[in-house]
């Protein structure tokens, strides 16, 4: 697999205040591969993950220096047009977080916010969002129900179907299964090679078998550095780092 | 069951049960002290204007009326300002959150008879001086405002009762809107939502029911609250005849004629205050009932 590199990270450093969570990171995301992002809690795998679509600007003393280019241009520069930005590089939380509204609401209204539809071409949208995140069976008879009251695994799915929409580039995901039960989980990594057809997906996992069952690059993070990058394949049968072997064979983490 | 256990829950329970018991107890008390008034004028005792001891005869409308009128005039500034207050405490850095918190929050420890005084000598004159002859500039302002120019009024009322409201209601809306998941705005942010949108389609959504919980409160406290607007409300026995007319409202009327009453006119002041606790306490009802009925659609499970 040697496809285009979609985002591009030099020399990222992140702050919480003084806090330095982020050390130089380097990491190359290739468009429509699944690469995945391991590493001990409190690595910086989250905050890495936070800083591809701008989130961590809701928060005052959060700050990214370096260049992360997206297609090439840099996303840190002041002046990025962040709608636009968190259209492209959509987000999928620990938690399901759907949005106090309905079932068709919660995928209507990001669609309405970008883009003009005519009432059929709305609807069309969310059918075919709802079918892509798998869940279109379970809620087509209830669409005006409201999201909230759906079981934790068909919120993920909702929120999955809620952030492909708005039709985004990137697809983030923070430790998307964490807060769900085995069976959501298999639903939702079923899910993911089809989803990768059509988009670039970055994921934050804790689970060492997830990474090595759904991605095809996997970087090791290791107190906010980058400790090796390459293909899941080889780092989870050849890993070059002795931190990431130890880490990967459950040594510690 | 344990025998401690037994004498805590009983201790429990009478202490619960005077709470449950206070709202019927004074309906009924209500409602035997106006048995007389309800006797003689029936149920048009509700729409009948007239208010006249001499003959007799007495209307709720002047004051139903009125109370409506003064606390719909109290809220129409008061929400957006609690909300806008609100928003402002939850987003700005602490150290100027806290002393604004503070600031609100203290607004609620002036006595309601200062907010008199002060609506009385400072609000009623400006009114009368600067604010009514301006708004009487207005084309058709006769038929909004009436012809009164006293500078009391329903409409000074109801400006002393939103600020009287507002503490309690921005410091309910600051502590419903604080307790938004902050991934849930992160969520709303990160489908590409301005703070607007954010504000608009997602915190204020979630905490709705808070939120209309807390203009409520505040609104429950504009219908019964006496003092202030005794001072400025003009007290006369009449229907609106305009926003910045003179009236009275229920409250109003029970402070300046219960002591001297009695008989008949005791009567129907107990009515008038029946009147008062099912306006009350059937606004709070239906608020909850609509509540109910709509929370389904934002998938509340209760």
């Amino acid at each position: 697999m040697n496809n285009p590199v979609k985002i591009s990270t030099r020399g990222l450093n992140f702050y919480y205040g003084d806090n330095r969570a982020l050390i130089d990171n380097n990491l190359d995301i290739r468009a429509n591969c699944i690469t995945a992002v391991i590493g001990p809690s409190g690595c910086g795998k989250s905050t890495h993950l936070r800083v591809y679509n701008q989130i961590y600007r809701l928060y005052r003393g959060q700050r990214a220096e370096g260049t992360v280019l997206l297609d090439g241009k840099n996303i840190l520069e002041p002046g990025v047009d962040l709608p636009d930005l968190r259209r492209r590089v959509g987000m999928i939380f620990q938690k399901p977080t759907p949005f106090p509204m309905s079932i068709y609401d919660n995928i209507a209204y990001p669609l309405r916010l970008h883009y003009k539809l005519s009432r059929s071409e709305e609807e069309g949208r969310v059918e075919d969002a709802l079918r892509r995140a798998c869940i279109w069976d379970e809620v087509k008879d209830k669409l005006q129900r409201g999201g909230p009251a759906l079981s934790g695994g068909q919120q993920q799915r909702l929120c999955i179907a809620r952030a492909i929409a708005a039709e985004p580039e990137v697809l983030l995901m923070d430790e998307p299964t964490s807060a769900i039960d085995p069976v959501a989980t298999n639903k939702i990594e079923e899910l993911l090679p089809e989803l990768r057809r059509r988009f670039t997906i970055v994921i934050v996992t804790h689970n060492m078998q997830q990474a090595s069952r759904i991605s095809d690059y996997t970087a090791f993070f290791y107190k906010g550095r980058i400790v090796e990058t390459d293909t899941t394949a080889k780092i989870f049968t050849n890993p070059s780092d002795k931190k990431t072997e130890e880490y990967i064979t459950g040594r510690f983490g | 069951m344990q025998r401690t256990d037994k004498i805590f829950r009983l201790v429990c329970l009478l202490c619960a049960l005077p709470a449950a018991l206070l709202l019927p107890g004074m309906l009924l008390q209500l409602l035997s002290n106006s048995a007389e008034a309800w006797h003689t004028f029936g149920l048009s005792f509700l729409w009948s204007s007239e208010w006249d001891p001499a003959a007799g005869k007495y209307g709720a409308w002047p004051g139903i009326a009125g109370t409506l009128l003064t606390t719909a005039t109290a809220l129409v500034p008061a929400v957006p300002l609690a909300f806008s207050a609100a928003l402002l405490l939850t987003e700005v850095p602490s150290w100027l959150a806290k002393p604004l918190s503070h600031a609100v929050d203290l607004l609620a420890a002036i006595p309601s008879v200062i907010y008199g005084m002060w609506g009385l000598f400072v609000l009623a004159p400006l009114m009368q001086e600067h604010v009514q002859p301006l708004l009487a500039r207005l084309p058709g302002s006769t038929l909004l405002l009436g012809e009164d120019n006293s500078g009391f009024g329903f409409l000074t009322a109801g400006l002393i009762l939103a600020l009287m409201i507002l503490p309690y209601m921005c410091a309910i809306m600051r502590d419903v809107i604080s307790m938004t998941p902050p991934m849930l705005r992160e969520a709303a942010y990160g489908v590409g939502c301005t703070c607007l949108e954010t504000t608009r389609d997602i915190v204020l959504r979630h905490g709705l029911r808070g939120i209309i919980g807390g203009i409520f409160i505040g609104l429950g406290r504009a219908l019964g609250e006496t003092m202030a607007v005794l001072f400025v409300v003009g007290n006369i026995m009449e229907p609106p005849a305009g926003l910045c007319s003179c009236g009275t409202t229920i409250a109003a009327t029970l402070a300046n004629n219960f002591a001297e009453a009695d008989g008949l006119q005791r009567s129907a002041l107990f009515a008038l205050g029946l009147v008062l606790v099912v306006m009350s306490v059937g606004i709070q009802a239906g608020a909850q009932y609509y509540l109910r009925l709509t929370g389904a659609k934002r998938g509340e499970t209760i």
